[in-house]
């Protein structure tokens, strides 16, 4: 039963597995939901769902499968039934744009569309001023006009407000030639024992226990030691812009040494896009939605956390200073991506960022304004053995 | 819930929302771990007491620390003791039995009654500690080779399992478990909670208090946000130190309580000086 639905979650990058979905079946025959949609939901979600990050996706698809039982409040279900089916094509829409309609703003969209609601009476298709299927109307769906609310449907082409561009970036994870043993050879040296710091003494010490065992003539004495483990967790913050792609090979070595030096205690990996603003990425492809808040990072990984930022630094000053500076289509940010690096500096004490310009074009290159300005903030190394070592030694100073 | 199972509706002291209600009691049907997870200070500690309590049920609370490892909450075989033992002749060293001690979990499997086992802030363990505990949470039985026994629950117990998401937990396990997220309370909900600690508290001074508490979890700089816990130690302090009424928005007393480290008051202060910070954030 509701099968699909369990397909549909899947689609929707809900990862539900056959255990979980015959547990959900269990629970429905054994009476555990009673009969509202409500209480439906509430189990499906406890029992599907494993992440409050994944109620949204849920919440989705569960929008969409049981719309036909509890339609959205405010679109009527004949508006609905106007919608559906006679699409056209994009170039029979094409000669049909006015060319002189006006730009909306999404909020007076939104307005039109309540008043549409409240005027339309009637199904319309293949219009341009109400809400229909299949016509230049900014209102509706299936149809093809420069900016619009879509109204139920499939997006078709990709050109109602807030679609941003489209970036797939190489992952800095496949594998190359290139010869990283050297920057692990770097890595190495990113230690700090757990025998230097407060411990429990939970290692036999054989050496010790011989001599205390013989000064105690014979009778066995057990000297108990700190464990010897590197504690040194690491934060790595890559840059996954499109003027970084010339140093992808760079980044790349950078990234697999990281990767093969499992020595750390712990480490993070998290992407953003020329400067960091309130999500930091997943993966190198930056699509909107992988990504955690930059407030969880914050508040989740400690400070004992050692963050090596790697990007070249180089923006736009805007993109740096200002709010509303994150170049993304429909990403306005409301703190300027300087206080959210200022915000990772003070969280984190111990930081450096690697940049792959060499260091003699920092100050003449496009973009210098902003090397400069983050290079004032942020102990700067360029991406060479050197300068990674260098920063190495900076990341175990304390302090 | 229509069949006869133990069914938790709250506690005299513990205010649930339906739906993690009913995730106790599907949990509870199902046979399967309850996974809580949520803001430190949303009461996902205090869940597992209300439903020992409701139930009456022994709780069995098993907290994790970074160096827990999962045998240790199976058993403990005490080997130092026994080589101590053998040393002086004392006891009989050849009754192994005697020095395998059950850990909480093993106290859970082999008490009479049904009990409640809490395993308290699970992600503060190794990573690979939540898959280690896989075959006995699903089984609930466990083998212990130096004295060939196999140690089977007597009543399955009711698991309960707490986390603050600091570390991600791996899938397996996840799909094991029943999941529910506490969300931290609207000023509503809170309401509710604060006037079950606080019976006869004075509306005006809750007002003004759950007004200021959420000025302060608006702040965007604070790093450690206040919760339920510190808003009631806040409010006991309020009521026994008697203060106006109309001073607390203004002076913020015992701002200590609410906030525990010197960046976040050094932050909120600066706010204040500011003039927005706490208005009208």
């Amino acid at each position: 039963m509701f099968i699909e639905f369990f397909y549909l979650l899947r689609e929707r990058k809900l990862m539900v597995s056959t255990t979980e979905w015959l547990d959900l079946c269990e629970a429905l025959d054994s009476g555990l939901c009673g009969p509202s949609l409500l209480e439906f939901y509430h189990l499906c979600r406890a029992i599907l769902v494993k992440s409050e990050a994944d109620y949204d996706k849920f919440d989705m698809a569960f929008a969409i499968y049981f719309r036909d039982v509890e339609n959205l409040p405010d679109i009527p279900d004949e508006v609905w039934k106007w919608l559906n089916g006679g699409e056209k094509t994009k170039d029979e829409l094409w000669d049909k744009i006015d060319p002189n309609a006006p730009d909306y703003e999404l909020d007076q969209l939104k307005k039109m569309l309540q008043e549409r609601l409240q005027e339309q009476r009637s199904c319309h298709r293949g219009g341009n001023y109400w809400i229909g299927a299949g016509g230049t109307s900014v209102l509706g769906h299936g149809g093809f006009a420069k900016q619009g609310v879509r109204v139920g449907g499939e997006s078709r082409y990709q050109s109602a407000l807030q679609v941003a561009r489209q970036r797939d970036y190489r992952d800095f994870r496949e594998d190359n030639i290139l010869d990283t043993r050297q920057f692990q050879l770097a890595f190495r040296k990113l230690r700090q024992y757990s025998s230097t710091m407060q411990a429990e003494k939970t290692e036999l010490d054989i050496d010790g226990t011989i001599q205390k065992t013989s000064d105690n003539a014979g009778y066995l004495n057990l000297v108990f030691e700190k464990p010897r483990k590197n504690t040194v967790k690491l934060l790595l913050l890559f840059d996954s812009d499109g003027s970084m792609q010339r140093y992808s090979k760079l980044c790349s070595a950078l990234f697999q040494a990281v990767y093969k030096s499992n020595h750390f205690s712990d480490l993070k990996v998290y992407y953003f896009h020329n400067c960091v603003y309130e999500h930091l990425y997943k993966d190198p492809a930056c699509r909107r939605g992988e990504w955690v808040n930059t407030e969880w990072v914050l508040a989740n990984l400690g400070s004992e956390y050692r963050v090596i930022f790697v990007g070249d630094a180089a923006m736009a000053p805007s993109e740096l200073f200002r709010e509303g500076g994150n170049c993304v289509i429909g990403m306005y940010n409301d703190i300027p991506g300087v206080d959210w690096l200022k915000r990772i500096k003070d969280r984190y004490p111990h930081h450096i960022w690697l940049n792959p310009i060499p260091e003699r074009s920092w100050h003449d290159i496009f973009g210098h304004y902003t090397v400069e300005a983050i290079e004032e903030m942020i102990p700067m190394f360029e991406l060479t053995l050197t300068g990674l070592e260098k920063g190495i030694k900076k990341l175990l100073v304390n302090r | 819930m229509n069949n006869a199972m133990s069914c938790f509706s709250g506690s005299t002291n513990y205010v649930a929302s339906p739906e993690l209600m009913h995730a106790v009691n599907v949990s509870i049907a199902l046979e399967k771990p309850l996974l809580i997870k949520g803001e430190p200070g949303t009461g996902k500690t205090m869940l597992a007491e209300a439903i020992s309590e409701a139930l009456e049920k022994e709780l069995i609370i098993w907290s994790i620390k970074s160096t827990t490892k999962a045998k240790d909450g199976l058993y403990v075989y005490d080997t130092v003791q026994r080589l101590y033992d053998s040393q002086f002749n004392e006891g009989n060293v050849a009754d192994i039995k005697k020095y395998i001690k059950p850990g909480k979990v093993g106290e859970a499997f082999i008490a009479e009654k049904q009990p409640i086992l809490l395993i308290d802030e699970i992600d503060k363990a190794d990573l690979e500690f939540p898959n280690d505990m896989l075959w006995e949470l699903d089984k609930m039985e466990f083998y212990i080779p130096e004295t060939k026994e196999t140690i089977k629950a007597k009543e399955r117990p009711i698991v309960i399992i707490t986390s603050n998401a600091e570390k991600e937990l791996p899938d397996a396990f996840l799909r094991r478990c029943i999941f529910h997220y506490i969300a931290f309370p609207d000023p509503d909900t809170m309401r509710d909670i604060v006037k079950v600690h606080f019976a006869d508290i004075e509306n005006r001074l809750l007002d003004q208090a759950l007004d200021s508490f959420y000025r302060l979890r608006g702040i965007r700089d604070i790093q450690k946000k206040p919760s339920t816990s510190e808003l009631l130690d806040w409010i006991k302090a309020l009521t026994i130190s008697g203060i106006p009424i109309e001073k607390i928005e203004e002076e913020l007393p015992f701002l200590g309580v609410l906030l525990k480290k010197n960046q976040d008051i050094d932050t909120v202060e600066q706010s204040r000086k500011r003039g927005f910070g706490l208005k009208g954030m």
